[in-house]
């Protein structure tokens, strides 16, 4: 008789189990104490282990008459070994049970496991993840592709006449993007005008150039940061919002509802959305503007003592309208690019609570990626035409 | 009409009208994962036609097949003349526009109002003003119970509430034919029943064509007129007909198991349909 109760740290176990092999080629396993959760029940392979010793046992009866309390945790471990006893051929008699575990016992063996149910957990290996991923890429390519076409399809029809959405509705996301960003917008411009300022002030201080500061604003604003920030502010704020409205019209059968209608999401839903930024980010971008140059001045004029009307006219002589026309550009593709990544996760979100996480998510980050490249690219470009 | 051989089919009882619907060796797969495969039956005009099976065996699947949402690996789906599969855009709006589908969980536009939901179809098929829209969208309202509830978000609704705006919405353009994606899920037994009748009371008053999706069995046997049985083990369909008549003379045990609830050890020993 092998008994298994092991001292462990904690003192000895509530439970115990004793297997016992008889001449008859049955085992009796005696169970004892308190078999419950969070007691560190054995593990069921001691089962396998016991019966692999004594491979003349052809069936195991299992004796719970000194059990004190029992619960879910007794029946984990004896299912498992009713598993293990049919993997080896062994008879598995638990009449000497408690009533109730016996019956809850006989239901989790009376369905036996689906053939194939069972998903392999085995991790992919390196190779295998990194081919996973590039198709992955190229499936998200392949969507981004799709997505231009239908969209540019949709604009086209928009164009003849046909816009296929609700004009108040276009205002509503207008007014949602638009004038409901302002708060934001102001601060995140004035706090980079500052920003712009301070870090001109200590460069062009050492030469006596203090006055440059103004050019250094009223140009990085116009041409670069108002633009720039407008944008990652809207794909922190817009795009994610898209993304999650659209996911969440996915997950809630709205889309297919428009599909069995005959309206096409892409001119209900997505077309509205991007109109509403490309008009509005440009727009917000000339008040970033406004106000980037704002927050130079007051660095300018309240901590470098720069003159107020020599501020205005420096700043005035420094930036043309070329330099915000450029900048607005970049705002109206910057607008396109936030509402294609926001609408695109969206209208491809999955079914379930966490893909319209992942959607939003990826909103973002796809936007934000979108908006760098696309200003970096534009950048070289206008250096190259002389703009 | 030729029919493979493991397939019960339990003889119709009056001749056939022409069929509404005619799917032909449908094949449903996602990428390499089968879900049902040769899959071919008939939705007559004026049926009440369920789609039954244990769960997970693809029946809203087929119902997504069906209303053009997914595309069939494999087969044909026919709308009168026209097949869904290969209609060209004209054709496939003209068949969208003609049928009304309530989904599972409602599928109402949450970002509208029940009577723009109902109103937002007339609006882009009909030249009706705005005040006749609004009129519509009411009388459609009261036909499912809901009247004086136009301006409710559907929010703020209960979900049975929400369940007969659906309705009311695949009804707004007075479709030949209405889809219902599992229309008691989530219902109390009276609701249920309620449903049941309106369904019985549309198909008469309106002549309509219904195709449900569903394993609620008082359903089936209260307004099912004919059904096909998808079997998730073999997937395949495995029997098609009036569900009352598969439960009196269709000898596939699993249909029976289904059709009495599980109690069908009288029939257990029939032979059981080949597995091809």
């Amino acid at each position: 008789m092998t008994r298994s109760a092991k001292k462990s740290a904690g003192g000895p176990h509530a439970w115990s189990i004793a297997w016992e092999p008889r001449a008859d080629g049955t085992m009796v396993a005696t169970l004892a104490g308190r078999w419950q959760l969070g007691e560190r029940l054995p593990d069921a392979r001691e089962a396998d282990e016991t019966l692999a010793r004594n491979g003349a046992v052809r069936s195991l009866v299992v004796d719970g008459s000194a059990i004190e309390a029992w619960d879910s945790g007794l029946l984990a471990f004896l299912s498992r070994v009713a598993t293990i006893c049919t993997q080896r051929s062994v008879a598995f008699d638990t009449s000497g049970l408690p009533e109730g575990a016996r019956r809850l016992l006989a239901l989790a063996t009376a369905v036996p496991e689906r053939a194939g149910a069972r998903r392999s957990v085995d991790r992919d290996s390196f190779l295998t993840a990194v081919g996973r991923e590039f198709l992955n890429g190229v499936k998200s390519a392949g969507q981004l592709v799709a997505f231009l076409a239908d969209s540019s399809r949709s604009f086209a029809r928009m164009l003849r006449g046909k816009a296929g959405f609700r004009f108040r509705d276009l205002l509503a996301l207008m007014q949602a993007c638009g004038a409901q960003a302002l708060p934001i917008v102001t601060l995140i411009s004035l706090l980079v005008g500052m920003i712009l300022a301070f870090v001109g002030a200590v460069q062009l201080s050492q030469f006596g150039a203090e006055i440059f500061v103004a050019d250094l604003v009223a140009l990085g604003m116009a041409r670069e940061m108002a633009g720039m920030m407008t944008g990652i502010v809207m794909a922190g704020r817009t795009g994610a919002a898209y993304a999650a409205q659209l996911g969440t019209m996915q997950v809630n059968q709205e889309i297919d509802a428009f599909k069995t209608f005959g309206i096409e999401p892409m001119n209900f839903l997505v077309l509205p959305r991007m109109i509403a930024l490309i008009v509005m980010v440009p727009l917000l971008t000339v008040y970033a503007n406004l106000v980037g140059i704002l927050g130079g001045a007051v660095v300018g004029i309240g901590f470098m003592g720069l003159g107020p009307l020599e501020y205005l006219e420096t700043t005035q002589s420094a930036v043309g309208l070329g330099d915000f026309a450029g900048g607005l550009f970049k705002a109206a593709v910057f607008g396109i690019l936030i509402a294609v990544a926001g609408c695109m996760r969206g209208i491809n979100c999955g079914r379930s609570a966490q893909a319209v996480g992942d959607a939003a998510t990826s909103a973002v980050v796809t936007g934000i990626i979108f908006i760098i490249v696309s200003d970096t690219t534009l950048t070289v470009i206008y250096m190259a035409l002389g703009i | 009409m030729t029919m493979e051989p493991t397939v019960f089919t339990a003889p119709p009882k009056e001749a056939a009208s022409k069929p509404a619907i005619a799917i032909t060796d449908l094949t449903m797969a996602f990428g390499t994962f089968l879900i049902q495969r040769d899959l071919t039956f008939n939705i007559n005009r004026g049926d009440i036609f369920i789609v039954m099976g244990g769960s997970g065996c693809g029946k809203s699947t087929l119902l997504r097949h069906l209303i053009g949402l997914n595309e069939p690996a494999k087969g044909d789906i026919a709308y009168g003349a026209t097949s869904l599969v290969r209609a060209t855009p004209p054709e496939r709006a003209a068949i969208m526009r003609n049928i009304g589908v309530l989904y599972q969980t409602g599928g109402l536009w949450s970002s509208m109002t029940l009577a723009e939901n109902i109103g937002l179809p007339l609006g882009e098929y009909t030249d009706l003003s705005q005040r006749e829209i609004r009129d519509v969208a009411s009388l459609k309202l009261a036909l499912v119970g809901l009247a004086g509830f136009e301006d409710y978000y559907p929010s703020e609704i209960s979900g049975g509430m929400q369940k007969r705006a659906g309705l009311a919405r695949a009804m707004a353009l007075d479709p030949e034919i209405l889809f219902f994606d599992e229309p008691s899920a989530g219902l109390d037994p009276i609701s249920s029943r309620l449903l049941d009748d309106l369904i019985l009371e549309l198909r008469e008053s309106l002549g309509a064509t219904v195709v449900i999706v569903t394993h609620e069995l008082a359903s089936i046997f209260a307004i099912g007129n004919n059904s096909v049985f998808l079997d998730p083990d073999t997937k395949t369909m495995i029997a098609q007909g009036d569900p009352r008549d598969l439960l009196d003379h269709c000898p596939d045990p699993k249909v029976q198991k289904f059709l009495r609830r599980g109690e069908n050890d009288a029939t257990a020993s029939a032979p059981q349909g080949e597995s091809a």
